[in-house]
């Protein structure tokens, strides 16, 4: 208290002067606190140059209007982009991608997960595995192999295709169709490592929760859906709005699957590829900066409502 | 037989039944393009076209793959596993290195603008590398880097998400105690680092270089805008300038004096899935444990 009087007001900051040996541990936390900054110096660089300095040239080069060779600053690129033919389409081409491929996802992914945690067992496991194996087949070499499994005369699901009315690649590899082969192929890829994500969530239910929940006679597929399911509704957050964001980016799939058929889509057929095109076909890097900066607001739009959402912080209250 | 001792755990319910179904529908749906995959490369082009899908050929195939696929402009195929290895390699170390030490020293010690710096990590988390590529490459061509190894290993070095697990990590897992301990003993501040907390985190290390690995050894985008030469190229851009590249996959398109048909193809999609097939086989269960442990603190 008396230290109070001297510090000043009542709203002053707790003083530190009263403690037992203020000098030493004022030099403590001085010379641990550089050591901090050095341990976050690479860090701090490789943010600097590789995360804020593009984000932020992309900002600059969005304004900039290069086209007529003036520099003026303004919203040019912008409506230019937006009355390009190739946009829109890109943008609905992307949305519908999005508006199949995420709700596949959730639910599968779900249903999938409570299916694994509903016994342990070597099962299970067993099951956890496989099911994470397709997710090491990504970029081009996922194309390349669910381009043969959806190509009737190579597939082992030949059969299954054929049935559905495909006969031949140039059936399924059309242009109506490609969200959804997009979406398959997303799906299979991704869908075991949230099942992992998801069923590792699941493990942390308290075990008497579920055990009063048998006692009070829910059976499996209540207790899955009334007990486990809301428990685990932060990970369902966590899982579509980084997905989203990584669906927002789709390149490498249009991009080889146009390459290998020249038919189906096309170079601009989602938003990168259109960004990529309007750089490096046009060299006209402003608009491409346009499309950058609409992929980083919606992805960090995204990534804001996530952390206020969940507590993605909470080791900071907790401390 | 241990799906039998599973089952008979219990009574069979149509419930269980179909819930059994199901994840055995799903488990082939995975298995079976990669077991696809497998083979593919065992047999000739027409084989793979009219004979059973799942059905092996021969080792000798192989070889003609493999031979085939070596041939293919002059080599280019070892330069472009050289350069996998070397990219994946280089910002596996540096990811991992400056993740660590950020999560520690945001973690444990007092930093003006730390929470700000938290927050921005954890946006930054959240936007795909490939949202940044295309002012990358602005960036990178501006100080004439392009089309070089440390223009694909530097930007795939910035690492928010490993930054953000190993904050978690160090400030769940690292009793301030511990350091306080470590501090009466006399070690200095980066001895507490070296001696204390870097043994503490072998799992969250071995987390990191996982993510880390599969995401660089993966990488398309990236090297595929910043690298113009072909002999730059990683597996997965190489892989991609082949399929696109050639009327391997689609000959239809056109006929093709290269040697380069579908199992060759399928050959080069094996050197590239291989390594991370290995790695997720080897790392699954301690993979499932720290992704659990993540999740219990985070």
């Amino acid at each position: 208290m008396t230290a109070d009087l001297k510090t000043g007001g009542p709203g002053a900051p707790a003083p530190r002067v009263t403690r037992p040996t203020p000098k030493a541990s004022k030099r403590a936390h001085r010379r641990w606190d550089l050591t901090g900054i050095l341990f976050l110096l690479p860090y701090l660089l490789l943010l600097l140059v590789f995360g804020l300095g593009p984000a932020g040239y992309s900002v600059f080069q969005s304004f900039v209007d290069e086209r007529g060779g003036t520099g003026d600053v303004g919203f040019g690129n912008y409506a230019h982009v937006f009355a390009d033919f190739r946009f829109w389409p890109a943008v609905g081409n992307v949305a519908l991608y999005l508006g199949i491929w995420l709700p596949i996802m959730v639910f599968g992914v779900l249903v999938l997960a409570l299916m694994l945690h509903d016994r342990a067992s070597r099962f299970s496991g067993a099951m956890r595995l496989v099911f994470f194996l397709p997710g090491a087949v990504t970029g081009s070499a996922s194309v390349l192999l669910w381009y043969c499994m959806l190509e009737p005369s190579l597939s082992p699901f030949g059969a299954g295709l054929r049935a559905m009315g495909f006969t031949s690649g140039n059936d399924v590899f059309a242009n109506d169709n490609l969200v959804v082969v997009f979406a398959v192929i997303a799906f299979v890829t991704g869908a075991g490592q949230w099942i992992v994500i998801m069923y590792g969530a699941l493990q942390n239910i308290p075990d008497e929760l579920l055990e009063a929940a048998q006692l009070d006679g829910a059976g499996p597929l209540r207790t899955a859906l009334l007990i486990k399911l809301p428990l685990v509704t932060k990970y369902v957050l966590y899982m579509v709005i980084l997905s989203l964001a990584n669906g927002l980016q789709l390149f490498v799939e249009p991009q080889l699957i146009y390459g290998i058929t020249r038919s189906a889509g096309s170079p601009w057929w989602s938003l990168n590829q259109f960004g990529y095109a309007l750089a490096f076909q046009t060299g006209d890097f402003g608009s491409a900066a346009v499309i950058s900066m609409l992929l980083l607001v919606l992805c960090a739009g995204a990534g804001i409502v996530l952390i206020r959402r969940t507590d993605f912080l909470s080791t900071e209250a907790a401390r | 037989m241990s799906m039998n001792a599973a089952v008979g755990a219990g009574r069979w319910t149509p419930l269980r039944v179909v819930k059994g179904l199901v994840l055995l529908g799903f488990a082939v749906y995975c298995l079976v393009p990669l077991a696809w995959l497998l083979l593919a490369p065992t047999k000739t082009d027409a084989q793979l076209v009219g004979g059973n899908p799942l059905a092996f050929g021969s080792f000798d195939q192989v070889l003609l793959a493999w031979r085939h696929l070596v041939d293919y402009n002059d080599g280019v195929l070892f330069d472009w596993i050289w350069n996998s290895v070397v990219y994946a390699g280089g910002s596996l170390l540096l990811s991992v290195g400056s993740s660590v030490m950020a999560g520690y020293a945001l973690a444990v010690s007092r930093i003006p603008g730390r929470r700000a710096l938290l927050v921005l990590t954890l946006v930054a988390m959240m936007v795909p590398p490939t949202a940044l590529v295309l002012p990358l490459f602005l960036e990178i061509n501006a100080v004439g880097l392009t089309n070089t190894a440390l223009s694909v290993v530097l930007p795939a070095s910035f690492y928010p998400f490993g930054v953000y697990l190993a904050f978690i990590y160090f400030s769940t897992s690292l009793p301030r105690e511990l350091l306080e301990a470590g501090r009466l003993d006399g070690l200095s501040e980066f001895g507490l680092f070296r001696h204390l907390a870097l043994p503490l985190a072998k799992p969250l290390m071995g987390l990191l270089a996982f993510f880390s690995f599969v995401a660089n050894w993966n990488n398309y985008f990236l090297p595929y805008v910043m690298l113009s030469e072909e002999s730059m190229y990683n597996l997965p851009v190489g892989l991609g300038a082949v399929i696109s590249g050639t009327p391997a996959l689609n000959p239809a398109n056109g006929g093709s004096f290269l040697p380069i048909t579908r199992p060759e193809v399928a050959l080069a999609g094996l050197l590239v899935v291989a390594p991370i097939v290995v790695v997720f086989v080897v790392c699954q269960r301690y993979l499932v444990r720290g992704i659990l442990a993540g999740s219990a603190k985070g």
